[in-house]
């Protein structure tokens, strides 16, 4: 194979492609770090141009997105096929039917095109994220990451290897962001509008459980937490009979309930960090843009002498960009997937 | 038999009445769990798993719309929460673990619309009113082999309600 034989440099072209939950993506990054294009299929720029919403969840829907997703991503970067160095595809974790789209695409191209292809995991991708703006981090690093599906703190000592330090025993972090604002009446996805809403909101009006603070674990719990945010709206509504909450209670509620989610994740975070005696934390996934997240983390890590990064906005949530800066390292190591790469959806890291 | 009514007063009484149905499961039961965000239904799931002999966590299956785990049979965990759209099913390939070898659990159970089998154990969560906060949780067989199921937790039921 012709790609064989290139070199992983700075300037080496890697598409990546991300199909692992609801967004199609396709990316072309140069060298691990500058962003060409990323292509995300429920963003508005490809709904302009193929007409209609792209649905989200459905496999059928990654199958129409898929190619011109690709496309569009090689156009706006200006680069041809054949001047990729390589191709990065998410092989899991994820829905097994969006990732065999992604996967089977990937080795399509890569076959057709005579390019080399590599596999990425997904959580991995979310951890690189934090290169594409840092390339200078350097590892050993403590990685938070907190989505709709994942809650996930790693340890990583050194590039490629991780230890994972603690998860959630129920529902994800975002997960619980989106059922409680659902139950709040709040739109979809919930972090932003909770988020938003606990601005206006007194964080010590409801009292909340902070879940396995008695343990020594670094483990995660929020089923609790989110059970006790619709006890307490169930309560409310009964003593109103049934009639709507004042704006002023759910922003205490949002406020109470985002502060109890914060407190555990940041807290637990750099208790971590301390312990592995790490001096720089990453976060990713989608509640990573969590403004108080953000805050508390930073200035937590601030008080132990210890960096904390996270993604802008648009590097939370699922991208290809990321899945490309992964590929592009896990290149430079040497790796290449063969083409029985098959999807994973159990994938660990 | 109309089925069987307990009340959970906490999450580790869901979890118990959940290990107790796991562990007289068999091969191709089928278990749909109805109830609101947040009224124990994965809570109760994970007690089923545990009367598997499921190791390790059993998390929620929200995002990932169906976990696999092995127990002494296999587990199928399903969440049709997301999926808001019928058609959305037809992706999921649910059959396979409906009448597959081991046993389908299913939250968001409403949701499955043409591909609900006849004969299952329905399983009903409901908040108890303030101050008691639990749940109460009904069980409520259709067809024979759920009828014997219900049966045998009748005994459990009853006992139960003796204590208090």
């Amino acid at each position: 194979m012709k790609g064989m034989s290139v070199l992983f440099d700075e300037d080496a072209l890697v598409l990546g492609i991300e199909t692992s939950c609801d967004e199609t993506s396709a990316a072309v990054v140069r060298g691990g770090k500058t962003i060409m294009s990323n292509v995300i299929a429920s963003q508005v720029d490809l709904h302009a141009k193929y007409g209609g919403v792209v649905p989200e969840v459905a496999s059928r829907k990654h199958v129409e997105a898929i190619i011109p997703a690709v496309d569009t991503a090689l156009h706006q970067a200006g680069v041809s096929l054949a001047e990729l160095a390589g191709i990065a595809v998410t092989y899991g974790p994820g829905l097994v039917g969006g990732l065999l789209v992604g996967v089977s695409a990937a080795k399509a191209i890569a076959f057709g095109g005579q390019v080399p292809l590599v596999g990425v995991n997904h959580i991995e991708g979310h951890i690189y994220a934090n290169f594409l703006e840092h390339p200078e981090l350097k590892a050993p690093l403590i990685c938070l990451t907190v989505s709709g599906g994942h809650t996930d703190l790693l340890y990583i000592p050194a590039f490629g290897a991780y230890e994972l330090l603690g998860r959630t025993r129920d529902d994800a972090a975002g997960e619980a962001f989106d059922k409680v604002a659902r139950v709040m009446g709040l739109g979809y996805p919930g972090g932003p509008q909770i988020d938003r809403l606990a601005r206006d909101g007194n964080p010590r009006a409801v009292e909340l459980p902070r879940a396995l603070s008695q343990e020594e674990t670094f483990d995660f719990s929020f089923s609790g937490l989110k059970t006790a945010v619709l006890n307490y709206i169930h309560r409310e509504r009964q003593s109103r009979k049934d009639g709507p909450l004042p704006e002023e209670l759910l922003a205490d509620l949002a406020a109470s309930f985002q502060a109890a989610v914060v407190e555990v994740l940041s807290a637990r975070t750099i208790e971590a960090a301390k312990e592995k005696r790490v001096r720089t934390v990453v976060m990713s996934g989608g509640v990573a843009a969590n403004s108080l997240l953000r805050q508390e983390m930073s200035g937590a890590g601030a008080r132990e002498g210890i960096a904390v990064y996270y993604p802008s906005l648009v590097l939370c949530t699922d991208n290809a960009a990321m899945i490309a800066c992964a590929g592009y390292y896990r290149f430079r190591r040497g790796d290449r997937a063969s083409w029985s790469l098959n999807a994973e959806p159990d994938l660990r890291l | 038999m109309a089925g069987v009514q307990v009340v959970a007063g906490d999450a580790r009484e869901v979890i118990e009445w959940g290990r107790r149905l796991g562990k007289e499961l068999e091969a191709g039961d089928v278990i749909c769990l109805f109830g609101e965000l947040g009224s124990g239904k994965t809570t109760f799931s994970q007690g089923i798993a545990a009367g598997l002999g499921v190791a390790g966590p059993v998390t929620s299956p929200t995002f990932a719309l169906i976990k696999v785990y092995q127990g002494r049979l296999p587990f199928y965990h399903a969440d049709l929460y997301r999926l808001e759209d019928p058609a959305q099913l037809e992706d999921l390939g649910l059959e396979e673990f409906i009448y597959g070898d081991g046993v389908f659990v299913v939250e968001w159970a409403g949701r499955l619309g043409k591909y609900a089998p006849v004969d299952f154990l329905e399983v009903r969560f409901e908040y108890l009113p303030d101050p008691q906060n639990g749940r109460q949780i009904a069980l409520l067989p259709h067809g024979r082999r759920y009828r014997e199921l219900v049966g045998k937790l009748e005994g459990e039921a009853r006992d139960a309600d003796h204590r208090d």
